[in-house]
C-alpha cells in the first residue's frame, strides 16, 4: 500500500534535486526557472498526499492555486527573460551587474 | 499491491528525469525531461486519487507552460558549455546541500513518525466518490473568493507578459485603425468645378 511516508520521501528527494539544480545551473536563468518549477512540483506532492491521507479536499484546492500562481510566474519570468536577452544578448546571471555600482 | 508497484516504477522514472533536468547540457533536453517529470507526477497523483489535478497538470503544465519554455529556449541562442565549465568546482557544495535537504526531510518523516500517521494507508473512499465533483463543490462554495483572486492574478500576468514583450520598432509603419475609420470622403477627394471647354 502507498503510505504517506513514501510520497513525502519522494517529494523530499525531488525538492533536493531541484535545490542541487539551482546550485549547478546558477548562471543559466532559464534552467533556474525550470528548477523552480520542479520545486513547486515537489511542494504540490506534499499537498496532494496530505489531502488524500487526511481526507480533506482543502489541500487539493491549494494545489490548484499553486498551479495558477506558478503558471503566472512562468509567463512573467519568461517575458522578463526575453526582454533581458533583447537588451543584453545574454542570459548569464553574471552579466546582470548594473546595480552593482 | 499493483498500485504500489506502479508508484515505485513511476517514482523511479520521475527521480531519474529530475536528475536529467539539472544535469542535461542542452536546455531543450532539460525542458523535454521536465515534461517527462510532469507526466510521471500526473500518474502518481492519479494513484493518489487526485484525478482532476493529474489531468490539470498535464493540460496546463505540459500543454501550456512547457511549450512556452520550449519556445523561449529555442528562440534565444545560449552558449551552455561556457556556463558548465565555470561551475565545475561547485560539485561538493551541491552534493552537501542536497544531502542536507534530503536528510532533514527524511529525519522529519521517518524518525519523528508524524505521530504514527505516516505508515497508515489512505482512508477508503466511498464507491460513488468523484474527485472532480468534490473539488468543484469546494472551489465554488467555500473557496469562491480565492478562485476569483486567482482569475485576477492570471489576468494581470497575461497583461504584464504582453506589455513586457511588446516593442515598437523605429522604422515600422503600423496602421492607425481609428484614423482610418474616422476618415471622410472630403478629406481625400477634392471635387473641382470647371467650365466645359469648347472643341477645336
Amino acid at each position: 500500500m502507498i503510505s504517506l511516508i513514501h510520497v513525502l520521501a519522494l517529494s523530499g528527494i525531488l525538492f533536493a534535486i531541484a535545490v542541487a539544480g539551482v546550485f549547478l545551473n546558477r548562471k543559466n536563468v532559464i534552467v533556474l526557472l525550470m528548477c523552480i518549477e520542479l520545486m513547486l512540483l515537489a511542494v504540490n506532492f506534499n499537498f496532494v498526499a496530505f489531502s488524500r491521507f487526511s481526507g480533506d479536499i482543502g489541500g487539493q484546492i491549494f494545489v490548484f492555486f499553486i498551479l495558477t500562481v506558478a503558471a503566472a510566474e512562468a509567463a512573467i519570468g519568461l517575458a522578463i527573460l526575453v526582454v533581458l536577452f533583447r537588451e543584453r544578448r545574454s542570459i548569464d546571471v553574471e552579466d546582470l551587474d548594473t546595480l552593482q555600482g | 499491491m499493483f498500485a504500489t508497484v506502479l508508484f515505485f516504477v513511476f517514482a523511479a522514472v520521475l527521480v531519474c528525469a529530475a536528475l536529467g533536468v539539472i544535469l542535461a547540457r542542452n536546455p531543450v533536453h532539460c525542458a523535454l525531461l521536465l515534461v517527462l517529470c510532469f507526466f510521471n507526477s500526473a500518474v502518481i497523483w492519479l494513484l493518489l486519487d487526485a484525478e482532476f489535478l493529474g489531468i490539470v497538470l498535464v493540460l496546463v503544465y505540459v500543454g501550456a507552460v512547457m511549450v512556452l519554455f520550449l519556445f523561449v529556449v529555442m528562440m534565444l541562442d545560449i552558449d551552455t558549455e561556457r556556463f558548465r565549465k565555470e561551475l565545475q568546482g561547485y560539485w561538493p557544495l551541491t552534493i552537501a546541500v542536497a544531502g542536507f535537504v534530503v536528510f532533514a526531510i527524511i529525519n522529519v518523516i521517518v524518525v519523528k513518525h508524524l505521530g504514527g500517521a505516516g505508515i497508515r494507508s489512505a482512508p477508503e473512499l466511498p464507491v460513488i466518490y468523484s474527485n472532480t465533483r468534490t473539488l468543484g463543490t469546494a472551489l465554488f462554495t467555500r473557496y469562491s473568493y480565492p478562485a476569483q483572486l486567482a482569475a485576477v492574478i492570471l489576468l494581470v500576468a497575461s497583461v504584464a507578459a504582453i506589455i513586457l514583450t511588446l516593442r515598437r520598432r523605429a522604422g515600422a509603419k503600423p496602421q492607425d485603425i481609428a484614423q482610418q475609420v474616422a476618415v471622410r470622403a472630403k478629406d481625400r477627394v477634392r471635387i473641382v468645378k470647371m467650365a466645359s471647354e469648347k472643341g477645336p
